[in-house]
């Protein structure tokens, strides 16, 4: 689960890093409101989960309440594409923060490095621009220190990193603390990647951070009451939908709506329903052992998205049961107007029952194929053919 | 020969008076799986269908020579579980639970690695040994004894894979669930290595699937290290395109963890990759059969 930058700025706050104080705001009234209080200049922040930012005009320094006004009508309800063409994104809310006094900008990062199974310490004195440019062009740049994960990371440690990245002499004891936080904040909160870019040096010596970037593991949610509410927070109807009804489901462009069993296996389906031509409209992982009114929710989910105009189900029973699938199927049928043609793959436990189950309740609406290729090509076909 | 589990299994599950954990560990037992003891703690004495209940995974070890332990307790409580299973004395762990806490995993992996455990999973389906040994939830009838190893992130694209080299006529020495968490405890280079020296294995189908950068250090592995031939299968070409937060991942690996940059990386190194499960099956036949 990705924090909002206000929302890792306030979890940084909470353990003690210098943060510029602020307020968030979701009209353009409020937003003013709180420039007044804050006082000027003050940086209006399109606060979306995507990087790049900045050069997509979502973050506005305002001199006075007409700047603001005008900052923040421009800023609230535009569409940012990320710098790998990811989104857009549609800003519905922004932050707003007194304006630093910038000296030096750094870069400062806590990472789960999964192939090394370590926490992963980087440190760069260029911090304020695109890191990953920094670290292809100038490798020596950034340090990367791995963290012992069976011993404390204490301010010695952290020390050494910030010394060997070359920040300022000056700044260096801050820095460091700013460091054993990060980590405490990984540790702690269940963050699996923390950046700070920039890790700023105000005029009047203060390390603060100016921007943050938090993931926390949605496996430890458990263990984070505060967290788990920002959790609960989907803007998408579907996903929403999804999530009360215990579904992993994600929306996507296309056409073609698609239920399959395990992540993998959904994932794959994407993948040949794609190669056949299509679009598809969602990732939905109906899970393992899937009863027949798991199958109806996941139906009542992708239905409910109006652009759909064909449905796949790829299942391969292994735990699953085909019969349980099928029922689901005949008890969808009925309570729901789907109105859109149904391609069914059933192969694997109870695949004779199920497809038993199908043929006896004659389903107008529903065409049978025995391979996943077969299925894919025909569900893009009736999906209103290849795009 | 066959890896991680086979004839001389001798399992014992923890979570075994569980509902989920009763289920599939007697399901393992009726493949012929010596299932020698469940763990529950405080319901030592009793047993499940014959199998004597212990309350630690050491006397399960001491009384019954258990060399094998499985893992089906709740995901909060799972590291603690998998924890006591590497001090218990066991050769091998398989943790089949899901979501545990990632920073839980890591203090736990550390652990393993140490005491020089072979860890599995967690978050996988296990392993399955055709004709000898099945430990976790993979459906054992869509696979018959054989030659090719399949090592995979995914279980249930693992199980297309198996039933369509079934069907087309060949079988598998071992299938082995790694897990697609972001911390597991063996990689597929720790499986790769045991597929190398398995006398019955002799072509290996690897299935991976976007995130991390596992795929990318297997395709340098197999060109320095693996003389069997490997097929491979990359799921995630249009996974929901990745809103990526941070720059760090893709520094650290030097890759962009996409499916598109594991294939490359993949056939830079001479691996044949399928563009479908389907047809990375028929690859496979076709080159086991030359």
């Amino acid at each position: 689960m990705d924090l909002l930058e206000y929302q890792g700025k306030q979890l940084f706050a909470a353990h003690g890093i210098a943060v510029p104080s602020g307020e968030v705001a979701k009209t353009v009234d409020e937003a003013v409101a709180a420039a007044e209080r804050i006082g000027y200049p003050c940086a209006i922040k399109a606060q979306v989960l995507i990087g790049g930012r900045g050069k997509a005009g979502g973050i506005k320094i305002a001199a006075d309440a007409e700047q603001a006004r005008q900052h923040a009508d421009a800023i609230l309800g535009m569409d940012i594409v990320g710098p790998h063409g990811e989104g857009p994104f549609r800003v519905d809310q922004v932050w707003i923060e007194g304006g630093s006094d910038i000296a030096e900008e750094y870069y400062a990062s806590i990472i789960l490095d999964r192939g090394e199974k370590k926490l992963l310490a980087m440190v760069s004195a260029k911090g304020g621009m695109d890191i990953e440019a920094v670290a292809a062009e100038d490798p020596d740049a950034l340090v990367k220190r791995h963290i012992d994960p069976t011993r404390e990371f204490d301010a010695a440690a952290a020390r050494s990193i910030v010394a060997d990245a070359g920040l300022a002499e000056d700044a260096l004891d801050q820095a460091a603390e700013v460091l054993v936080k990060l980590a405490e904040v990984a540790r702690e909160e269940d963050a699996t990647l923390i950046e700070v870019n920039p890790l700023i040096v105000t005029a009047g010596r203060d390390v603060v951070a100016l921007d943050s970037k938090v993931t926390i593991d949605g496996n430890a949610l458990f263990r984070h009451q505060d967290l788990a509410e920002i959790a609960d927070t989907v803007d998408d109807p579907q996903e929403q939908m999804a999530k009360e009804k215990g579904l992993t489901y994600v929306k996507l462009d296309g056409d073609v709506g698609i239920l399959a069993n395990g992540a993998g296996l959904c994932m794959s389906t994407l993948d040949v329903v794609a190669q056949a031509g299509g679009a598809p409209a969602n990732f939905l992982d109906a899970g393992g052992g899937s009863k027949a009114e798991a199958i109806v929710d996941a139906l009542t989910v992708i239905s409910s998205d109006e652009k759909v105009t064909a449905i796949l189900f790829n299942i391969f029973g292994g735990i699953t049961r085909c019969d349980e699938i099928a029922k689901g199927i005949v008890e969808a049928s009925a309570q729901l107007d789907l109105g859109v043609p149904l391609v069914v793959r059933l192969d694997g436990t109870n695949s004779e029952e199920g497809l038993a189950i199908l043929a006896g309740a004659d389903l107008p609406n529903l065409h049978q194929e025995k391979t996943m290729l077969g299925a894919a090509e025909r569900v893009v076909r009736l999906a209103g053919g290849a795009s | 020969m066959s890896i991680v589990v086979g004839n001389e299994t001798k399992l014992v599950v923890s979570g075994l008076t569980g509902r989920e954990g009763s289920f599939h560990g007697l399901r393992n037992r009726a493949y012929g799986t010596d299932l020698v003891a469940g763990v529950t703690p405080g319901k030592g004495g009793q047993d499940v269908e014959g199998v004597p209940i212990y309350d630690s995974i050491r006397e399960a070890v001491e009384r019954e020579g258990a060399n094998t332990s499985m893992i089906f307790v709740p995901a909060r409580f799972a590291a603690p579980a998998i924890d006591e299973a590497i001090e218990s004395g066991v050769e091998t762990v398989i943790a089949i639970t899901e979501g545990i806490p990632v920073l839980d995993m890591l203090k736990t992996y550390w652990k393993a690695k140490e005491a020089g455990v072979r860890l599995i999973g967690p978050n996988c389906p296990g392993v399955l040994s055709p004709g000898k040994a099945n430990v976790g939830i993979i459906p054992a009838q869509f696979f018959d004894p054989g030659k090719i190893g399949v090592v995979s992130k995914s279980g249930t694209l693992t199980y297309q894979i198996g039933n369509e080299l079934k069907q087309a006529g060949e079988g598998n020495s071992s299938i082995v669930g790694i897990g697609g968490d972001p911390i597991v405890g063996s990689d597929f280079i720790d499986i790769l290595k045991l597929y190398e020296a398995d006398e019955e294995t002799e072509l290996i189908v690897m299935v991976g699937e976007i995130g991390g950068d596992a795929e990318e250090r297997a395709a340098e592995f197999i060109a320095a290290e693996i003389s069997k031939p490997v097929v491979a299968y990359i799921a995630g070409f249009t996974a929901p395109p990745g809103k990526q937060m941070g720059h760090a991942g893709a520094i650290i690996s030097g890759s962009s963890g996409t499916a598109q940059a594991k294939k490359e990386a993949l056939e830079a190194k001479g691996v044949r990759v399928g563009e479908s499960p389907t047809e990375t099956a028929r690859i496979a036949v076709e080159t086991l059969r030359g």
